[in-house]
């Protein structure tokens, strides 16, 4: 698999280390009443779709960013590619 | 009919004329006491066992391809219970013993082949961390032998014992662990089954669930609405998507694992062997071919085909297990889906939804379960109780904080 990485263009996927579904980038609010379920469900359960994917993906053997690579399960291809940062400041969790 | 000696005399004296089909291809009713979701392995024995063991023969198993087209007829073939932890170490012991049974069981020739596989290990700490292992295995009334570096030596000379990197030291053995003729499994469970009256249909993919008020009452298919008292899933590889159909997200992800098997070769290895340093595991089939595995590629999928990097990365531990493997020639490769479940180890419990029960998540190591998995789901289904060896196995362990963690490396399935 080939990631196009938005700063430093196609990589081989080997260069990369994948964490998982990029929802772990919602991690849930530790003070809430139901914390404890919330947080089991977080790390825990998964949609694990067949087709459109979105995971995160660390450069480890590169520029060390995190991206969110959009990945079709059922073809491998590589639809899209996002810096993680961008993504999670849009999704608001800038801190 | 009876599969026997003189079966085979007979039939050979008369032209091979008396051989009927294995197994019938019935026609959906629409209505069974329970539904079997997945004629795979797992599916095939859990019919059996409600039939031979629970008497429950309204029972149908519902295939979207044909039997034993899944992981069952793709996978590497080895048994073993050579597991550490108390929730998950007397299944594979249990299972184990059901494989020594089996073919008098189910009157079919499994090629059950107990000719022992060997955990390899290089270091002082994997040495006490194979006794500890081996005397969890003894504890739960398996056979371990821990062998030093003579002894190995003496079983398999061929091994790169002076490694730089990796030198070999030992290895924990299971004399009873070894290999099975995979779709023969698949083959003897679903005529097993088929003569005790379960209606096996193939072709017939499940494309959703009949639930109303929290209770599920059939499933929907390619041939039409099925009602069913019961309903039971086991579909490993694809479960989530078949549980996406009833709402249940689950704590498992969907991984390719990819095995290769050699041109035929001379009777070279005894057993199984797995390495210790790296992941790989080898062992010979009777045809000569070496069989050999390694690591999932890492990243979901459902494609049931990897990636390169992996094959370099599984070639790489067979050269420096045993560098002679260099000169063999791979001639085939292929990939499975497996459930990655979140500590790696399965499911074999109820769901939310009442009538609807689930088994799943075996990541890379559903073969060698496979007996235990059907005879402790039919358990289930038949009791409404969880089989006492399979107690462990439930979908809300993690809520409770009590996964079973072979490996040890928490919620990470691509690790385990």
């Amino acid at each position: 698999m080939i990631i196009d990485h938005p700063l430093l263009g196609p990589r081989d996927a080997q260069e990369f280390a994948i964490l998982g579904d990029a929802s772990l980038i919602d991690r849930p609010d530790w003070q809430a009443e139901d914390a404890a379920k919330l947080f089991h469900d977080y790390l825990h359960l998964r949609d694990n779709p067949a087709g459109e994917h979105r995971e995160l993906w660390f450069h480890e053997q590169g520029d060390r960013s995190w991206l969110v690579v959009t990945r079709s399960t059922l073809t491998h291809e590589v639809l899209k590619v996002e810096l993680a940062r961008d993504v999670a400041i849009a999704r608001g969790r800038d801190r | 009919m009876r599969y026997s000696v003189l079966q085979i005399l007979r039939q050979g004296l008369t032209g091979n004329r008396g051989w009927k089909p294995v197994w019938r291809e019935p026609e959906p009713k629409r209505h069974y006491d329970t539904i079997v979701v997945g004629g795979g392995g797992h599916g095939l024995a859990t019919a059996y066992y409600l039939a031979s063991a629970h008497g429950l023969t309204d029972v149908a198993v519902l295939e979207k391809g044909w039997l034993g087209s899944g992981n069952v007829g793709r996978n590497t073939t080895i048994v073993r219970s050579n597991y550490l932890l108390p929730g998950n170490e007397p299944f594979y012991e249990l299972s184990m013993k059901l494989w020594e049974g089996l073919e008098q069981d189910v009157n079919y020739n499994a090629m059950v082949s107990q000719r022992g596989i060997i955990n390899l290990y290089h270091s002082d700490g994997q040495r006490d961390a194979a006794a500890r292992r081996g005397n969890a295995m003894i504890l739960a009334g398996a056979d371990a032998v821990l062998l030093d570096r003579e002894a190995l030596q003496r079983k398999c000379p061929y091994l790169d014992f002076d490694n730089e990197r990796f030198p070999i030291k030992g290895g924990l053995w299971q004399p009873r662990g070894g290999t099975v003729r995979h779709d023969a499994v698949a083959w003897g469970y679903a005529r097993g089954a088929d003569r005790r009256g379960v209606d096996l249909i193939q072709n017939c993919e499940v494309t959703g669930f009949d639930i109303r008020n929290g209770v599920c009452h059939g499933v929907e298919t390619q041939r039409g609405t099925i009602g069913a008292d019961r309903v039971a899933v086991c579909v490993a590889g694809s479960s989530g998507r078949v549980m996406g159909y009833a709402g249940l997200r689950l704590p498992i992800e969907s991984h390719v694992l990819q095995a290769f098997v050699t041109e035929g070769l001379k009777p070279a290895i005894p057993g199984v062997i797995t390495y210790g340093a790296g992941h790989f595991y080898v062992s010979q089939s009777d045809k000569g071919g070496l069989v050999f595995g390694g690591d999932i590629d890492g990243y979901n999928s459902y494609a049931q085909r990897g990636n390169l990097p992996m094959v370099e990365d599984v070639c790489e531990g067979g050269m420096a297990l045993m560098p002679m493997i260099g000169r063999a020639r791979v001639l085939r490769m292929w990939g499975g889906l497996v459930d990655m479940s979140m500590d790696g180890s399965p499911f074999i419990d109820k769901t939310p939804v009442e009538g609807l029960y689930f088994n799943g998540g075996w990541n890379y190591g559903g073969f060698k379960a496979t007996p235990a998995s059907g005879y402790c789901y039919a358990h289930l289904i038949a009791t409404g109780a969880p089989h006492p060896v399979a107690a462990e196995m439930r979908l809300d362990r993690f809520e409770r904080g009590a996964a079973i963690d072979e490996k040890g490396v928490g919620a990470q399935p691509n690790l385990h």
